[in-house]
């Protein structure tokens, strides 16, 4: 088993970094660099940043905050949202960058992935499955922030992302995510049983007991988490200064807790993988 | 007057945290494909990610073999970086096989893709894994770094080293114990990314500039 890579995802819209349920119901809980360089500097072992509006509007206004953030924080850095063409993979490269993470635009043309894993090498490019559970019990994945039906089964799309050159796959339960419940084992486990490359699981964690148990269950070896993480942050920071811009701020404003949610820091997770005999970088 | 430290820019790879990684540690470097521009440089850094065949191809095309010999000939610093620290060995078995700078005599040697005590190994490794010192780091850019220090890795190839005088650091992956960063005379490569491992990566950049 490799290190355990524990990694914030930052939501961002517009300016400010945002948190919804179900990948929607979006609320803006403070400025993603304050928070980017929170985690940096308490253990984070990589950051994810999603524009989650980016695909929705065709529009990715993520450069400048990853530019900004880039210059101080030397850990990996993985940016996704609305990455169609090969020169918006250049660019938000260049813009500081490590890593792109793509949906949409992989599903539309699935060979787009071999295109970009050749340009950039295949460490560069990581496949987001956003996997919503049907009736049946299968999982289908979908685009724009679990809103598209694609009908594709996502045992079939992360075989083929694979085999296209993917060189990771950031696995979302849009079923779990934002509501704290916990991870979907049945889903991570499937898939990370089934692929050769890294495996993040994503969607669910309501506390630093879902993440041990879905390594323990699943076998992943990359966790990426939101709610648990910020709002310890908040807890500690008042959100980190000026978020009055754009969107829905009243859950801030409102001093609200966060229902189903056991903040916890990095270390304390982390602490208690080690405890566990889980290795990870401390 | 400051150094010139320069970056080869061959088209592999992502060169804007190296840069940043020099900037923050006092120094503006400047990226470069030119022939010229590296031969005059005070130190070079080699970076580099994907596949060996292509980034000695790119560097054929761009004229820069010879250049990068001669320089690491001279005693000027020279910095190797994931596939930068590959193109310094004689030979990569990566499709095929491929020669490459000759710098160090050795081979690259692809990962097995499963183990004997835990089944399935993740190819490429996309971790934070531990260095153990090998020979002494006291004087080497890993010199403040604590024995066992986490650093980012990113690949499917290694280095095996013809002798081991050369192995700075070694680290454990997919039941393989491989060399995980060297120094030989002014020459000094990492397989990790210390621009990407953080504070403790940081220190690496700090300490070589030093020496320059």
């Amino acid at each position: 088993m490799s290190n355990i890579r524990i990694i914030p995802r930052l939501d961002i819209k517009g300016p400010n970094l945002v948190k919804g349920i179900h990948l929607e119901g979006l609320r803006v809980l403070g400025k993603p660099e304050h928070f980017a360089k929170f985690y940096y500097e308490n253990g984070a072992d990589e950051l994810i940043f999603q524009d989650v509006v980016a695909s929705l509007y065709e529009r990715n206004s993520l450069q400048d905050i990853i530019s900004r953030t880039a210059r101080e924080i030397f850990i990996p850095l993985t940016v996704g949202g609305g990455i169609r063409t090969l020169e918006d993979i250049r660019s938000v490269l260049r813009a500081g960058a490590d890593k792109v993470s793509i949906n949409t635009a992989a599903i539309k043309n699935p060979g787009f992935i071999l295109e970009a894993s050749r340009k950039f090498g295949s460490s560069t490019i990581v496949i987001a499955m956003e996997c919503i559970r049907q009736e049946d019990g299968k999982y289908l994945v979908y685009t724009d922030n679990g809103r598209e039906y694609t009908g594709i089964e996502a045992t079939v799309w992360a075989k083929q992302a694979e085999e296209m050159g993917a060189g990771e796959l950031l696995l979302t339960s849009v079923d779990k995510e934002g509501t704290g419940s916990g991870f979907d084992a049945v889903l991570t486990k499937t898939i990370a049983d089934l692929v050769n490359i890294p495996v993040i699981a994503h969607g669910g964690a309501g506390s630093s007991d879902d993440v041990f148990n879905i390594i323990r269950d699943s076998g992943v070896d990359a966790v990426s988490i939101a709610s648990v993480l910020h709002y310890q942050f908040i807890k500690g920071n008042k959100g980190g200064g000026d978020f009055s811009q754009e969107g829905n701020v009243s859950f801030l404003n409102s001093g609200k807790d966060f229902g189903k949610i056991k903040s916890c820091s990095l270390q304390q997770i982390k602490e208690q993988l080690l405890k566990n005999g889980i290795p990870t970088r401390n | 007057m400051s150094k010139k430290v320069v970056i080869i820019d061959y088209q592999l790879g992502n060169l804007f945290s190296v840069y940043q990684a020099c900037l923050n540690e006092g120094i503006e470097a400047k990226t470069s494909s030119e022939k010229k521009t590296v031969e005059e440089a005070d130190a070079l850094i080699l970076p580099g990610v994907g596949a060996f065949g292509d980034a000695m191809l790119s560097l054929k095309k761009y004229d820069l073999i010879e250049p990068i010999r001669d320089f690491a000939a001279s005693g000027r610093p020279l910095f190797g970086i994931c596939l930068g620290l590959q193109l310094l060995f004689s030979e990569s078995e990566e499709f095929g096989s491929f020669k490459g700078l000759d710098l160090v005599k050795g081979t690259v040697k692809k990962f097995p893709t499963s183990s004997k005590n835990r089944g399935k190994v993740l190819v490429p490794q996309i971790a934070w894994n531990q260095i153990q010192e090998k020979k002494s780091w006291k004087t080497s850019p890993l010199q403040n770094l604590k024995n066992g220090e986490f650093m980012y890795f990113v690949h499917s190839y290694y280095v095996c080293p013809d002798t081991t005088a050369e192995i700075l650091s070694q680290t454990s992956y997919a039941d393989v114990t491989y060399c995980s960063s060297i120094s030989k005379n002014n020459i000094f490569a990492t397989q990790f990314h210390p621009e990407k491992s953080a504070k403790e990566g940081l220190k690496i950049y700090k300490n070589w500039i030093e020496k320059i």
